[in-house]
């Protein structure tokens, strides 16, 4: 039932221009930009924080809850801008269920940001 | 003028199917039921109010109506909303008698809401006081 819409690598690959020099993996070197230009706007993180809380939305009640609770009056077009930005970071995929569109959560991007800069163990 | 909404209406595939649906499945109750050549007037009502406002189980024949379903499904948009006593009960009522839900319910400010599949090209929003 679920077709996740991942980025390949070698899409990513051509976007990376410090791609020859990178001293760390393809797969974290190619992704890690979006990420950060992703993660920059609030709406975009408070879409995460409404698919973390439940995964497996459709557009429909992801804009209600962005409207409810949080005062969000984007567009619905705006909001799906928004999620092509957090698809092609690789942080949101959708699938079908039927013939409605569901939305889906990704945190495996946000690993990579924690091993460039290990946080430090609290001791 | 006196005016007042007695008539609502949600396109379906497939009237038979469509009446089997909102009376077996969400208890609604016939209302009319006129033949009208390949198609029928067809209305049901909710149990508790007879005669309160109808709701027309209408033939999506019309190209347009086909599109305006289908994405309207797409984006997981209910084609209309009904009020319930108790949402989380009813959906797991529902969900044992294998009604599919596209949202679980949700707090919704002052409401809870959940969004079912009709199985007509439909999606239907059920609400209840939080």
């Amino acid at each position: 039932m679920h077709e996740a819409r991942t980025p390949t690598a070698e899409v990513r690959a051509s976007s990376c221009p410090g791609l020859s020099t990178c001293k760390y993996s393809l797969a974290y070197c190619v992704r890690v930009g979006d990420v950060y230009q992703a993660l920059a706007d609030p709406t975009r993180r408070l879409i995460l924080d409404e698919l973390s809380d439940r995964d497996g939305q459709s557009l429909f009640e992801l804009c209600g809850r962005l409207a409810v609770r949080h005062g969000i009056g984007s567009s619905r077009q705006a909001i799906s801008q928004h999620l092509s930005v957090l698809e092609d970071a690789g942080l949101v995929s959708s699938s079908r269920s039927g013939r409605t569109k569901l939305l889906h959560l990704h945190t495996e991007p946000l690993r990579e940001i924690a091993e460039r800069w290990p946080v430090d163990p609290k001791d | 003028m006196g005016i007042r909404i007695n008539l609502t209406s949600v396109f379906v595939d497939d009237q038979a199917k469509a009446l089997a649906f909102y009376t077996e499945q969400l208890g609604f109750l016939p209302k009319t039921d006129v033949p009208l050549g390949e198609h029928r007037w067809l209305t049901v009502v909710g149990p508790d109010d007879p005669d309160g406002t109808e709701l027309l189980l209408e033939p999506d024949e019309h190209p347009a109506a086909k599109a305006y379903t289908a994405a309207l499904v797409a984006d997981g948009i209910p084609a209309a909303s009904f009020a319930v006593d108790d949402v989380t009960a009813t959906h797991a009522e529902l969900t044992a008698r294998g009604v599919r839900f596209t949202q679980e319910p949700t707090a919704m400010g002052p409401v809870v809401t959940a969004v079912l599949d009709d199985t007509c090209g439909n999606l239907l929003q059920l609400t209840s006081p939080a």
